[in-house]
């Protein structure tokens, strides 16, 4: 049988979806892992990056930041964690050591672009709105919420967009230390042999990130509509 | 072959590396796998290099075709695009069917992200050139492609630059997913050391392509700052 016809195969067997360790089962593990990653990152890192982009200092820090964020393969961070005793034993949480490692890798990954646009999106605020706003006699709360903030909010939203299709993307390594979600599939067809399956693996991979690429578009178009309504026609 | 095996000095006491101890930090690994390392480092630096000007190779073309033709432009930014939301591990399984289980597997996967970069960074580069200096070099009778050498690139030098950075430290880093085909330089490492939970392999590789980006981005400064004397007046 052709490759093709292997990884269609593949992909309309039943039981490659349904299961435990199925595709399904892994799909959902690894959106599990991406929601609480990106989660965890906006909590930590937003109201950092805005607050000193609102002070407009630490320029220097965030760029530094998200330069070694860069550098450090995410794999590499990821086996140092496996490695480790801590955190906890082999069978913590519902993944074990490996699931947590890789929520805790995938973390400091998304947060570069979350730090940097949401710095740098309220930095390039125009000097003179700020001005304006201070001249209105708001208070620095005020001024950061009612001026620089919606202004800022497109390239904000940019860098959460941004950070989740690569979080989705990158969860696939797990898999290189046996973690869960489902780059298991590309590695076990690997390891057996089965191209089929690896590349069956691949296609649903690829096809989710392009739903959540468009998905993310649409929300932030939506979303800038409704804080920006065009002004009435009529 | 274990991890055990190259220790003669184990018999008194048990170097820093043995799975008795498995420290983090191990001068007498380094030293035993000096020549393992260097081949790890070697063939991980050959990766990124290939894959960076690959991607260059054809960046640099692409980018142009777009600029002289606007609706290619939208074209190549949107497939571009697409191209980064496919994971690593997924793309080089993809490729797998034609290229086989080599590092060319490898180096076609990595070139593409940076390709992807490489683009932007050429297009936003030229876009910055200010009209009235495209102008004025049209009025002092350049010819199209000698305003394109003369005076776009070199002003366009860098944004692109600032591209080449990202690229670079970032296929530095992409290249130990490589592991997954068996040429993934000090990734290979990561992953043998994961499956033995050999603590001083893991730290040692992890440490080597962080030193790697950083060596490979300093080298990029330089040349940057070579190349644009008169950005430092």
């Amino acid at each position: 049988m052709s490759l093709f016809g292997e990884t269609l195969d593949y992909l309309t067997r039943s039981e490659s979806w349904l299961g435990s360790g199925g595709m399904l089962d892994l799909l959902w593990q690894q959106l599990l892992l991406t929601g609480t990653a990106m989660v965890l990152a906006v909590v930590l890192g937003l109201p950092l990056a805005l607050w000193l982009g609102h002070r407009g200092r630490g320029g220097f820090a965030i760029i530094n930041i998200s330069g070694v964020g860069r550098a450090v393969p995410t794999f590499a961070l990821l086996a140092i964690l496996v490695a480790a005793d801590w955190p906890g034993t082999a069978t913590l949480g519902p993944y074990g050591r490996a699931g947590l490692a890789t929520l805790i890798a995938l973390t400091l990954f998304a947060l570069p672009p979350i730090i940097t646009n949401g710095y740098v999106a309220v930095t390039e605020v125009p000097a003179e709105i700020k001005e304006a706003a201070r001249g209105m006699g708001m208070t620095p709360l005020q001024q950061f919420r009612r001026a620089e903030l919606p202004l800022a909010l497109p390239l904000v939203t940019a860098g959460v967009r941004l950070a989740l299709v690569q979080v989705w993307a990158t969860a696939t390594i797990a898999a290189l230390v046996a973690g869960p979600g489902l780059g298991r599939v590309i590695t076990d067809g690997f390891y057996r042999n089965d191209y089929g399956q690896g590349i069956a693996g691949a296609v649903v991979v690829a096809v989710v990130a392009l739903v959540l690429e468009v998905g993310a578009a649409q929300a932030q178009r939506t979303a800038y509509r409704r804080t920006h309504p065009a002004p009435a026609t009529t | 072959m274990t991890i055990l095996g190259a220790v003669p000095s184990a018999v008194d006491e048990p170097s820093c590396y043995s799975l008795a101890r498995n420290d983090w930090f191990c001068p007498a690994y380094l030293a035993d796998r000096r020549s393992e390392l260097l081949d790890a480092t070697v063939q991980h630096l050959g990766i990124t290099v290939a894959a960076v000007l690959v991607g260059l190779l054809i960046a640099v073309p692409l980018a142009l075709l777009a600029r002289r033709l606007p609706r290619l432009e939208a074209g190549v930014l949107a497939v571009s695009t697409g191209i980064y939301t496919v994971p690593s591990l997924a793309l080089f399984s993809l490729l797998l069917p034609f290229t086989g289980l080599s590092a060319a597997t490898v180096v076609i996967g990595l070139a593409l992200y940076a390709l992807t970069i490489l683009v932007r960074a050429l297009l936003d580069g030229l876009r910055a050139v200010p009209e009235a200096v495209r102008e004025s070099a049209t009025g002092l009778g350049y010819s199209r492609s000698r305003r394109l050498l003369r005076v776009e690139l070199p002003l366009a030098l860098p944004v692109v630059m600032a591209g080449l950075r990202v690229a670079t430290v970032s296929t530095v880093a992409l290249t130990t997913v490589g592991a997954l085909v068996s040429y993934g330089g000090l990734g290979n490492l990561l992953v043998t050391g994961v499956a033995q939970s050999f603590r001083a392999q893991i730290l040692t590789a992890a440490v080597l392509c962080v030193v790697l980006a950083v060596l490979l981005d300093a080298l990029l400064v330089l040349a940057q700052r070579a190349l644009t004397p008169w950005t430092r007046a």
